[in-house]
């Protein structure tokens, strides 16, 4: 059941990606409409799938790469509809959905049977870790897009090339807010994330800290980020370097989550299919 | 019965002609009903703005109708026609509505596509209603030209790019800015260049307006202008650390704004956005500034490139726009060839004969007994009924043809009986929907 509902999701993401890339060329509205309807119901569908998860398995259902693709892609498209709902910025979803919409066929691909949970996974804190890590990085995902989307507009009023992509890029300041909103929150998110990984650590390897190849780079990540603000309100870095840096940053936590996982032998490393 | 129209517009006439036929809003009405005192006119109104002048009409007879018309713009303004004959162009039937509908569209506009002409032609309309100079075919054809518009304005992207150098500026500004609210312009020079950009910036939502001059006095009038605050011009420094936008209209010789001195300046103010518009000739603001990190810079050349391609833009939507217009247009040349009176009345005989045969069909076969004779006076009953129905309404028809009640008999004639006399057009928005907004750009009058 969950498999159905977990496909139909993705079935719905792509017809939002299709819709929203219409909506990008043509400007019509109501592609931008039904593209958010699509996926909307796919997020329903989404979420119906995770909870049939959860019930046939009997625990959080991210322990395994497949598990955590689907659950990273759930949480992409909860903030940018979250997002959407504040900030009206039709555009976002022609970068966000396809973004979610891979990570789903990714997780397509793998091995999606239910196995008995693994011990060291059996914690009261691995859900939060997990909540806390992946909304984080959904969050940067959405800095990262935005990011994007700056540089591009940029590069266009730079060159004094005003023409059909500047029209339907937002404005500079709403992308560098938006960095900055994505900063403010996302930052304390992947703070909570490692802070309670740290602490199941604890519980599950009897240390808190042993620079396993995830570790590194979730704290290479946070060091990226915190820089970043840091910066930020100090000497007031924006536009151009916040958007290179919120590129990088999601660089650094996908690789964290992913490349870790698939390329670096680690701790971890239960997590790999 | 015909719409017609007679006028002049940029294209056909020197401002000096334009000048002289111009009707001032005040006396339109008066003017209105002088023009509707002529016999060979119905109905008509009056469109006057600094970029034309046109009567529009629900004629008699056309070719009469015209000739009167431009007696009437002679006699009413005293011109001879011949100073002005040249310069006027008139129309008949659908090539009249399709310039009807063009105008309102914003076709026929001197920047195709600029928002005003939607609102002038309303206000148009309302005066020639408060004249009651306009009747049954005005507000069905103002009514169309209206939906045209909204229509060229929805499915087309004519009006959407700015194509003054001023508006692309402030277009500009909104996509560094997102909005102009609360934001700070600082204004270098006091001369009539910076006015003019400065009052798109004011109009646009700027908060604040700082205004430096070499001479300090002239600084001070002008920021009061904006009720603005002047800086001397010692202090630029200072004025460039709070702006957000700064626009230079000098005529200084050498650049004002060196490069240092901003990347300075930059520092000071956290590297906050800046936008920087020359647009004095020579330029004031080195342009090796627009490489600075955050600071956008565009003089007078750039912003007249965007405003050339977007005016590209606006022909290539024109195209499509045309087409809208002539689709339109068929419509109502439909409609209002159904007002002749012969096709109505040959169809509703039609429709009354056809029932009757039908009727008199099924009461003949229910009695397959009847003898010739008795089925002739049968026949002759049910046409007579039928004729006598008849008479009096095709009597009043005949009558009143060629008036504007006979176009209210048809149509209900039309609508009450199903006919099909031209292919049908019958989707009859209400009034109040098809005006509702060519107003909104504003009803400024030029």
């Amino acid at each position: 059941m969950n498999i159905f509902f977990f496909k139909f999701a993705a079935f719905l993401y792509l017809v939002g990606t299709l819709f929203y890339l219409a909506h990008i060329v043509s400007l019509k509205q109501s592609l931008s409409r039904l593209a958010t309807t699509a996926v909307s119901i796919g997020f329903i569908s989404h979420s119906l799938a995770l909870l049939t998860r959860y019930v046939e398995a009997g625990h959080t259902p991210v322990t395994n790469l497949y598990e955590s693709l689907s659950f990273f892609a759930w949480m992409i498209v909860g903030i940018f509809l979250a997002c959407n709902l504040k900030f009206h910025i039709k555009v976002l979803g022609a970068f966000l959905t396809p973004i979610a919409l891979i990570l789903m066929l990714f997780g397509l691909a793998l091995p999606k049977e239910i196995v008995p949970l693994a011990p060291v996974l059996r914690s009261f804190w691995h859900p939060f870790h997990v909540f806390f890590a992946f909304m984080g990085n959904a969050i940067f995902a959405l800095a990262f897009c935005c990011g994007i989307m700056y540089l591009v507009q940029e590069s266009q009023l730079k060159a004094k090339k005003v023409g059909a992509i500047t029209k339907r890029l937002p404005s500079l300041q709403v992308l560098d807010d938006m960095n900055y909103q994505a900063l403010k929150y996302g930052f304390p998110l992947l703070t909570l994330g490692i802070i309670t990984g740290a602490v199941w650590a604890e519980y599950a390897w009897g240390r808190y800290w042993g620079w396993d190849p995830k570790e590194t780079w979730s704290l290479i990540t946070w060091f990226l980020y915190a820089a970043l603000l840091h910066q930020r309100l100090t000497v007031g870095w924006r536009g151009r370097k916040a958007a290179i840096m919120a590129i990088a940053g999601f660089g650094a936590a996908l690789f964290t989550f992913l490349g870790v996982n698939l390329l670096l032998p680690g701790l971890h490393s239960y997590a790999n299919w | 019965m015909e719409v017609i129209v007679v006028g002049l517009n940029h294209r056909t006439a020197p401002i000096e002609i334009r000048e002289c036929l111009a009707f001032p809003e005040d006396k339109i009405g008066e003017a209105l009903s002088q023009a509707q005192s002529l016999s060979s006119l119905r109905e008509n109104m009056i469109l006057s703005t600094c970029n034309r002048v046109e009567i529009y009409a629900a004629a008699r007879e056309a070719e009469r109708a015209v000739l009167d018309l431009k007696s009437f713009l002679s006699q009413y303004h005293h011109i001879a026609l011949k100073d002005f004959e040249k310069s006027l162009y008139a129309f008949a039937g659908s090539e009249a509505v399709k310039h009807i509908f063009r105008v309102a569209s914003s076709l026929d506009s001197m920047v195709v596509g600029e928002p005003q002409i939607s609102g002038q032609i309303k206000a148009a309309y309302d005066l020639a209603n408060q004249a009651k100079t306009s009747g049954y075919i005005l507000h069905r054809l103002l009514h169309r030209a209206f939906h045209v518009a909204k229509r060229v304005r929805n499915e087309t992207k004519i009006g959407n790019s700015a194509v003054s150098v001023s508006s692309v500026a402030v277009d500009l500004a909104k996509k560094i800015f997102e909005t102009l609210e609360e934001k700070t312009v600082l204004l270098i020079g006091a001369g009539e260049m910076c006015e003019l950009a400065a009052q798109h910036l004011v109009s646009g939502g700027v908060q604040k307006v700082l205004v430096t001059n070499r001479t300090y006095e002239r600084a001070v009038t002008f920021a009061e202008k904006f009720r603005g605050e002047a800086v001397p011009f010692g202090e630029i420094d200072r004025g460039l650390k709070g702006a957000d936008i700064v626009l230079s209209a000098t005529d200084s010789p050498q650049y004002l704004l060196k490069h240092d001195q901003v990347s300075k300046v930059m520092k000071d103010r956290k590297h906050k956005p800046i936008f920087f518009i020359d647009i004095a000739d020579p330029r004031d603001i080195d342009p090796r500034i627009g490489d600075l990190e955050n600071v956008y810079l565009y003089n007078i050349d750039d912003l007249q490139k965007v405003a050339d391609e977007n005016i590209r833009d606006r022909e290539k939507e024109a195209e499509k726009a045309e087409a809208i217009v002539q689709d339109e247009m068929d419509k109502f040349v439909q409609w209002y060839r159904s007002l002749d009176i012969t096709p109505t009345i040959v169809a509703l005989r039609e429709k009354f004969e056809e029932i009757r045969k039908k009727e008199l069909d099924k009461t003949l076969s229910l009695h397959p007994d009847l003898s010739e004779k008795e089925k002739k006076s049968l026949e002759a009953l049910t046409s007579s009924i039928i004729n006598k129905i008849l008479h009096e309404p095709m009597t009043l028809l005949k009558r009143s043809n060629g008036e504007s009640t006979a176009d209210l008999y048809l149509d209900s004639l039309q609508t009450l009986f199903k006919l099909q006399v031209a292919p049908p057009e019958v989707s009859r928005e209400t009034p109040h929907e098809a005006l509702e907004d060519p107003s909104e750009e504003g009803e400024k009058r030029s």
